[in-house]
């Protein structure tokens, strides 16, 4: 683990930028230099040294001229290598799209920068974040801060890695099954999945575009109700966003637990969990209790279908969104083929991974007419009947708690040999995309020096008090 | 090999089918903000990331698009659906940046309507339609003649279409060139498309079958018909091609054929079994369309003046089919004309109409085409209604020669003259007929001195004669004189 200083807070880091008590520079470079000394946990993908200290030198400036650059003023951050950036590759972790430079930036990265954030590097992912450990990368696998013989989970291994090791105060993930909060669980951070449509995709490298969202990955709650906040809202460029809400996200102050109603469901405990993760989640249940929260088990029959469901409309939804990569306008192109179909095949063949085309061959397969009925649409139904039940639940109860994980940080190549088994890692987290609903992941405790994972999942729209109510769960965890 | 004229056609009965694409004149493309014309354009520069299929580019949908679907409802005799999707299209080809095509499939914009024709049978038929939806075009490749290499231009891709599809309810090559006439003129009466054929704004595709039962022959396909002449002549050819066939022994069988325009012939394209599996399904990027009855309501305040109604009135004012279906067409060549507006100006009478209905048709019309005054200003309607009103008038008294009404006419219309009075501007330019008697007879005793052998032949008996000094008066008049008072004078001069 490192030696890294932690971050102070988001919004204090920001108040010294602008009162000139620190400067953007000083902060950028101690980034830099954090990034280059961990090297080893093959974190990062490239860094965009000359665009951050181009921009932080601007902030700074602007500092001097009196003004003010936001509320992220000076804050350096690490994106996921599926946001499209100015100032360095975006690879996606993919050979298709090695050495793409974007033409235009993701609108949660403009956004951000419009708040004085600074983006210092791009982090390592399952190539096209299909996966749950960033051994899909296309480059390296990272490794776990806890443990470098571990995999940090994934897809957005890379970025929680990143903040588990302080290179950064926070980096920003994607999230289609799991991908922010099972590698914040595995790196012991706190990762943030909005409700569908609270943050644009624009400029995001699609895997999944109706499960698909954006989030923080922090140090705190408080830290990704303030980064949330600065991306949050309607998106002329992604007609999928919500309109915006009145509620200010970065206002997060802890509420009273008293009274408030959590649901267990019983599907999300299976007796196969861990003695280590049952017993870190019952510890968490008689101290809510303590506080006055009302703790009831609940039963969700569909839960049971849901990752079967979500590895039929995903893998759907990849087949499409990987069409694009045909090796005709930009990426990897093989030049020796002699004909367009050759052409298209090998591009393809070549540039994209394994995972990548068995998420094709199973997504081509659930949509050809005839096996449609049997598949997709059965999917879909799954899926209507998910968020139904699950809104009943939120008719009862404010919240739902269970593990993040069936697991801690799993070993590196535990599970390459398996696909299937990989795939049971997102078993606790689907559910959330599937049915659009905010969920977050805390630290929650250890096992022999292994973070463990509390996930807490709220009703759509709800984010505001999901993440009052994961403040107070946080000091109760501290 | 299919003949032109298929003896036993009479045994068969065609039926056919027309899928018809529409480009929607819309300023922007169906889901990105770029220009969507590109016409005049340089390839690819009317492109941004999304029609270029860039990582992380997201559709938004084009509101101006869904409402000019709904209006095309209007015109197809039903209305827009209050909730519609998108779904995508997967196929691999270069001109398709995404990989995918995203249209209506499951829950089209317009589910039904109508196009009236007038049948084989001379009566008025109805033609149902399927649906209609709407969908973005793609790019266009081109395959230079020397290269190993296509090009491919993007500046089409993203327009927005609306592809129209009839039940298979066209019985011949006629009826299915009418039918894509009057999608034509219900498609540009509403304001919906350009329409511009030569441009590619209407792309027919034409499924053809015969049989001699009810039950329906083995159907072919042929694609991307761009005028109404190629569809008539798509569909004689298949006809006759399938007849062939059959009478051979052979079967028809279930293709893609492409129209040759040089040959006037369909060729296979593509048989069934190697006919794309599209892998639809319902596009998640693109919320469903729902309209409310407030937007629906204002839509249908906003329909023009449709061919329909339009036939309606002009019969009513007695004019011809052939005269209104000629002006009906003839209005679209330029959207300012208003012919039809100044026949229906309530101030006219019936005989009024007729004949300046003819001036236009047999005149102005044919004028108006020819190759100098394609770009001529039009003068607005109150304008030409005056025009029309005193020509007709000055006609009608027979102040003016037939010739003449026709010359003075341009004149007005095209010259930029623009006379306060246009009697005394005829009088003075000299269209006015010369109808003084005392100046005719001077002209008549000069004819008569001049030409002594025709004036004796007349007087003989001869009548023949009569015309030929007829024809001399008005060379001397300067074409002014009214002949039918010269021929009067005449006689009167020869009858002793």
């Amino acid at each position: 683990m490192s030696q890294n200083k932690e971050w102070k807070p988001i919004s204090e880091i920001a108040r010294a930028v602008v009162a000139g008590d620190d400067s953007a520079v000083t902060l950028v470079k101690d980034s830099l230099a954090r990034i280059e000394d961990q090297a080893d946990y093959n974190i990062v993908i490239q860094s965009c040294d000359e665009r951050a200290l181009a921009r932080a030198e601007q902030i700074d400036e602007a500092v001097k001229r009196g003004e003010n650059p936001g509320r992220l003023a000076g804050v350096p951050f690490i994106a996921k290598d599926n946001f499209l950036t100015l100032g360095s590759e975006t690879t996606a972790a993919s050979n298709i799209l090695r050495g793409f430079k974007a033409p235009y930036q993701a609108t949660a990265i403009e956004r951000l920068e419009a708040e004085g954030a600074i983006c210092v590097a791009k982090a390592n992912l399952d190539a096209f974040a299909h996966g749950s450990s960033t051994e899909n990368s296309d480059f390296f696998t990272t490794k776990n801060p806890h443990d470098p013989t571990r995999v940090p989970g994934g897809s957005s291994g890379g970025s929680a890695a990143a903040v588990a090791l302080s290179l950064v105060p926070f980096a920003l993930g994607t999230d289609t099954g799991g991908s922010i909060r099972l590698p914040a669980a595995f790196c012991g951070v706190v990762g943030y999945k909005p409700t569908y449509g609270l943050v644009s995709r624009s400029g995001v490298i699609a895997m999944a575009s109706s499960t698909d969202v954006i989030g923080p990955i922090t140090q705190s709650v408080a830290d990704a109700g303030l980064v949330l906040d600065c991306m949050a809202g309607v998106d002329s460029r992604d007609s999928t966003t919500l309109e915006p809400v009145e509620h200010d996200y970065a206002e997060v102050d802890a509420v009273d637990l008293t009274g408030k109603k959590i649901a267990i469901i019983k599907e999300l405990m299976p007796s196969s969990l861990p003695d280590s993760i049952r017993d870190n989640i019952n510890s968490v249940v008689e101290k809510l209790k303590k506080k006055g929260a009302i703790v009831e088990e609940v039963s969700v029959s569909s839960l049971s279908l849901a990752l079967a469901c979500y590895y039929i409309i995903v893998p759907a939804e990849i087949s499409s969104n990987l069409s694009r990569y045909d090796g005709q306008r930009y990426g990897y192109s093989d030049s020796s083929a002699t004909s367009l179909l050759d052409s298209y095949k090998m591009s393809r063949s070549k540039g994209l991974g394994k995972e990548a085309k068995r998420r094709i061959m199973i997504g081509t397969y659930v949509l050809t007419s005839g096996y449609y009925d049997a598949y997709y649409r059965q999917a879909q139904q799954v899926r209507t009947k998910l968020i139904s039940e699950f809104a009943d639940i939120f008719k009862k109860y404010d919240a739902i708690l269970s593990p993040t994980a069936p697991s801690t940080a799993f070993k590196i190549g535990e599970h390459t040999q398996d696909p299937l088994e990989m795939y049971l890692t997102d078993v606790m987290t689907v559910a959330a995309n599937l049915t659009g609903i905010p969920a977050i992941s805390l630290p929650s405790g250890s096992d022999n020096g292994l973070p463990i994972g509390l996930q807490l999942m709220a009703k759509q729209h709800a984010d505001i008090d999901l993440l009052r109510l994961a403040n107070s769960v946080e000091e109760l965890l501290s | 090999m299919a003949t032109n004229k298929p003896q036993t056609a009479s045994d068969y009965t065609p039926t056919i089918g027309i899928e018809c694409h529409v480009q929607l004149k819309t300023k922007t493309k169906l889901f990105a903000a770029v220009d969507n014309d590109a016409r005049e354009s340089d390839p690819n520069t009317h492109i941004s990331h999304i029609c270029l299929g860039m990582p992380g580019a997201l559709p938004v949908l084009n509101k101006e698009a869904v409402r000019l679907a709904s209006k095309a409802a209007i015109a197809l005799n039903t209305e827009a659906q209050t909730l519609s999707a998108f779904d995508r299209k997967h196929y691999f080809y270069p001109d398709l940046p995404k990989g995918y095509q995203i249209t209506q499939q499951a829950h089209p914009i317009i589910v039904g309507g109508s196009v009236s024709i007038i049948g084989d049978d001379g009566n008025t038929k109805k033609i149902n339609l399927e649906r209609a939806h709407l969908e973005e075009d793609a790019g266009k490749n081109t395959h230079p003649e020397v290269g190993d290499y296509s090009l491919v231009d993007l500046n089409r891709a993203g327009t927005p279409l609306l592809e129209i599809v009839s039940k298979p309810e066209l019985k011949s090559a006629q009826e299915a060139r009418d039918y894509a006439h009057e999608l034509y003129l219900l498609m540009r009466y509403a304001g919906v498309s350009d329409a511009d054929l030569y441009h590619g704004n209407m792309r027919f595709d034409v499924n053809v079958s015969i049989s001699k039962s009810e039950a329906l022959g083995t159907r072919t396909e042929t694609k991307n018909l761009n005028s109404f002449r190629s569809v008539e002549k798509a569909v004689e050819y298949e006809v006759s091609r399938q007849i062939a066939v059959l009478e051979s022994g052979d079967k028809v069988i279930q293709e893609t054929r492409g129209w040759n325009d040089a040959k006037q012939k369909t060729i296979s394209q593509r048989s069934k079994e190697e006919a794309h599996d599209y892998r639809y399904f319902p596009e998640p990027d693109v919320p469903p369309i729902r309209l409310d009855e407030s937007f629906l309501e204002e839509v249908r305040q906003n329909i023009p003046q449709m061919p329909a109604e339009i036939r309606q009135a002009l019969s009513n004012r007695g004019l011809t089919e052939e005269h209104i279906e000629i002006l009906l067409e003839a209005e679209l060549d330029s959207v300012t004309v208003g012919y039809l507006e100044t026949l229906l100006d309530n101030a006219l009478d019936a005989d009024s109409v007729t004949a300046i209905a003819n001036m236009m048709v047999q005149t102005e019309i044919p004028k108006r085409r020819s190759e100098e005054l394609l770009n001529a200003p039009v003068l607005d309607t109150a304008q030409r209604t005056v025009i029309y009103t005193e020509v007709t008038k000055l006609a009608r008294a027979g102040s003016i020669s037939s010739t003449n009404a026709k010359a003075l006419l341009q004149d007005l219309l095209f010259s930029g003259a623009q006379p306060k009075n246009i009697e005394a501007y005829a009088q003075q330019q000299g269209y006015i007929q010369l109808s003084d008697t005392s100046e005719l007879e001077q002209i008549v005793d000069e004819i008569i001195t001049e030409n002594t052998q025709a004036a004796e032949d007349v007087r003989s008996g001869e009548m023949k004669a009569i015309g030929f000094l007829v024809g001399c008066a008005m060379k001397k008049s300067h074409g002014q004189a009214n002949p039918a008072l010269i021929k009067e004078l005449l006689q009167k001069k020869l009858s002793s």
